[in-house]
């Protein structure tokens, strides 16, 4: 039910977004996450943003990937 | 390359999935045996499509739940729109996933075959624009989905009625999470020890909706779709599970905040209003469904056309119920990879490119 | 001619007589010039004769990256040359539906004629015909091809053996997305262009440094995944892909996660898939590298004793899981 692409806001016209996907160009509806700018990178599903993603967050879960695997590897010898 | 595209490869980095993995197995040494329940079709299509479940050490079990809009829309609803297609200056719009879906009789591919104006859409949206630009046709899109969903069929309903489009109409026919949870986890017949969370949905409801899972003792973890993120819900589940911790954990923070999307749900809230709605092969659910509120109601397809939308009947030993329940795995099915194929497919399991039969067919067959 | 549209009067007679003589065989440059004979006679070199012919339906008849001339033009060329054969003569049937622009009729069979001509091919001989409007969208073309085939060269579906090595000439999935994009109604506009492209010379090459290659087909309607699963269930064994040595542009993946699709089971028109002794692998993916068409092949399995599965793929988590024939129409999906 979830398939959703992560693409990068280019422009904002009114409550539509140009955005691009890796070089392909898709238009969405914006009027449910009404701070974004260009530069971020939006969720979309079926025509519209339903989220903005944080990049912030992204890097925490990243950074938790690293301790988690990190530790694995210390109790390990690895 | 940008700084999150950068990250976003990351929750595919191979290794970095090695070690996870390693964790899990480890941590799964801890823990009696658990299965989890993956309610989401994409993650069930995800799974499959990583080869994940026999890397997965043998006490841990995914389960896939009834979290595929596809496979849970009453097959009398594409009976309907099949027939609705054939009608003069009738299009049906839908999205690519209920084309080849067996209705109770027919299905929308074959009401093609038949003559039947059916056209696929990748969102709404594409509904408004048809509709301004073809007076003359009526446009009547099949609206599927969960919470993921709902908001953008909203925004088409809302940008309809600001531009009063008289030649655009809705068959309804979307479904609700968090009462779909409330009624699985009210079933004494259910088996599941946790569940994995819908990462997208999430996104639009937030996290306080689960709180039920919690109150009847679930671990769950919402979950995203990378591979690294699916492999952190399942590990953050074993890892309660090994601390005798009972928690809802966030494993998406990116995209899923606690509130969710209020204005999504707002929008909801303006359009519709909960209703009991069937889920084909397990029956009616209470408030698990959507209606038209009142000033939405002239786009009622339902009404428009006079739609008698009959009851569904299960094709005989179909155990689609039960393979949505998560109480049978699809090969226990007696149809299974018999009657029931994907090229001959007798419940919508088969069908849905994510329905759980499906997938199973597809990746997990030895 | 002063219309600027095929109408159904092109069908025959004097029409049909002013289409040929002013569009079609000029733009064509049919080979026999003289009295109007019907049918090219000539006299065959030495050798075994590769014989092939395909029927060409494509929308939109133009895309980035070709046309539906020169996808008939490649994809008949490329058959004969996935056996080893040379193309040496084609030819090609026309079916025009009437309001077909005139304007887009020139262009298409410039298109064709132009890449005949890089490949070599002559075009023998033709027909034409015209339907009333809404039968035939907007063009068909059917063409058919005979080359000479090497000497020495046993090239089969069915020749795979455990322990050879599969290589794909060059990144996938292109065409598929770029007909999908310039349909304009799929919600998305992209950068990829259709790999439509000519393989004689390319798999010439391979074949001059490789000549043990066990099979070359080249991976049209469902893509690589169709053809590994035939090739697998012809020859008795099961190949095992690595995704990640999948060679995929960025924007094809992007367009592929966006639909739902896997570039693995999207159309190609320009890219083949070959099987070769594994100790003759390297060899042959360096060959192919020195020309631009091979410059991204690369080996991406090896086959195995016939399993349950003639196509299994090596995920980026190190699980397996198999690939099966792609159903008839990908279609986009939200689930």
């Amino acid at each position: 039910m979830c398939l959703a692409v992560p693409a990068k806001i280019l422009k904002i016209d009114g409550n539509i977004g140009t955005l691009d996907l890796s070089g392909n160009s898709i238009q969405a509806d914006l009027s449910l996450v009404p701070d974004a700018k260009p530069g971020d990178y939006a969720i979309i599903h079926a025509g519209l943003a339903i989220q903005i993603y944080d990049e912030e967050e992204a890097q925490k879960t990243l950074d938790l990937l690293k301790q988690i695997t990190q530790h694995g590897e210390d109790q390990n010898g690895t | 390359m940008g700084k999150i595209k950068m990250a976003l490869k990351r929750f595919s980095d191979p290794k970095l999935a090695e070690a996870l993995l390693t964790d899990i197995a480890k941590k799964s040494r801890q823990i009696d045996p658990i299965r989890i329940m993956e309610v989401c079709g994409t993650h069930t299509m995800e799974i499959g499509r990583l080869g994940l479940r026999p890397l997965l050490p043998g006490n841990i079990q995914l389960i896939s739940g009834p979290g595929c809009p596809v496979c849970v829309t009453p097959g009398a609803i594409i009976d309907t729109a099949a027939q609705l297609a054939l009608q003069p200056n009738v299009t049906i719009l839908t999205f690519g996933d209920m084309i080849r879906v067996p209705g109770g009789q027919t299905s929308l591919q074959k009401s093609m075959a038949g003559g039947g104006r059916v056209r696929i859409v990748t969102s709404p949206l594409q509904g408004n624009a048809l509709a301004e630009k073809n007076p003359a046709m009526r446009y009547v899109f099949i609206a599927v989905g969960f919470e993921t969903t709902i908001p953008v069929v909203a925004r088409s309903l809302t940008i309809a009625l600001e531009k009063g489009q008289d030649n655009l109409f809705f068959i309804l026919a979307h479904r609700l999470v968090p009462p779909v949870l409330d009624a699985l986890i009210a079933d004494p017949e259910l088996k599941v020890h946790a569940f994995m969370l819908p990462g997208h949905v999430s996104a639009v409801i937030g996290e306080k909706a689960y709180q039920p899972l919690i109150d009847a003792g679930l671990p769950s973890a919402i979950t995203g779709f990378e591979p690294l993120d699916i492999l952190l819900g399942i590990h953050a589940i074993v890892d309660m599970k090994a601390r005798g911790e009972t928690a809802l954990k966030n494993m998406y923070p990116r995209a899923v905040k606690p509130d969710g999307n209020p204005m999504a749900l707002a929008l909801i809230g303006a359009v519709f209003e909960p209703i009991d709605a069937a889920l084909r092969g397990i029956g009616v659910i209470s408030s698990a469904g959507l209606k038209f509120r009142n000033a939405f109601s002239a786009f009622d397809a339902a009404t428009t056309f006079g739609l008698d939308i009959a009851q569904d009947k299960m094709p005989v030993g179909c155990s689609c119920g039960s393979v949505l329940r998560g109480l049978i795995t699809p090969d226990r099915c007696p149809l299974f990879d018999k009657q029931c194929s994907p090229e001959t497919p007798v419940g919508p399991c088969m069908v849905s490119s994510e329905g759980s039969c499906a997938a199973y067919y597809r990746f997990e067959r030895r | 001619m002063s219309n600027s549209a095929i109408s159904i009067s092109h069908g025959s007679g004097k029409e049909l007589l002013a289409l040929l003589n002013e569009i079609i065989h000029p733009i064509l440059t049919l080979s026999h010039s003289g009295p109007h004979e019907d049918a090219a006679v000539f006299l065959p070199p030495p050798g075994r004769l590769g014989f092939t012919t395909d029927a060409f339906v494509v929308n939109p008849l133009e895309f980035p990256g070709g046309d539906i001339g020169k996808l008939a033009v490649c994809g008949t060329v490329n058959d004969l040359a996935c056996m080893g054969a040379m193309p040496l003569q084609l030819a090609v049937a026309l079916v025009l539906e009437e309001g077909l622009k005139v304007d887009v009729l020139k262009r298409i069979l410039t298109s064709l004629r132009n890449a005949a001509d890089a490949c070599g091919i002559t075009i023998g001989c033709g027909d034409t015909k015209v339907v009333e409007r809404g039968r035939a969208d907007g063009i068909y073309i059917t063409t058919s091809g005979i080359g000479t085939v090497r000497d020495g060269i046993n090239l089969s579906s069915g020749n795979a053996a455990v322990g050879d090595s599969v290589i794909v000439s060059g990144d996938i999935g292109r065409h598929g997305v770029a007909i999908m994009a310039s349909r304009g109604n799929l919600g998305f506009t992209s950068q990829v262009v259709s790999d439509c492209a000519a393989l004689n010379n390319l798999i010439d090459a391979l074949l001059d440094a490789v000549p043990e290659t066990k099979t070359i087909r080249d991976a049209t309607r469902g893509g690589v995944a169709a053809v590994l699963n035939e090739i697998g269930l012809d020859s008795g064994v099961t190949f095992k892909v690595r995704n990640c040595d999948i060679p995929v542009a960025d924007a094809t993946q992007g367009a592929c996660d966006y639909l739902g699709m896997e570039p693995i089971q999207v159309a190609n028109e320009g890219r083949f898939v070959a099987v070769v002794p594994e100790s003759k692998a390297a060899l042959a993916v360096k060959t192919l590298n020195n020309l631009e068409l091979g410059k991204e092949a690369r080996i991406i399995g090896t086959a195995h004793q016939a399993g349950r599965f003639p196509l299994l793929m090596e995920t980026d988590i190190g699980g397996t899981r198999p690939v099966e024939v792609p159903p008839g129409q990908l279609l986009p999906r939200i689930c």
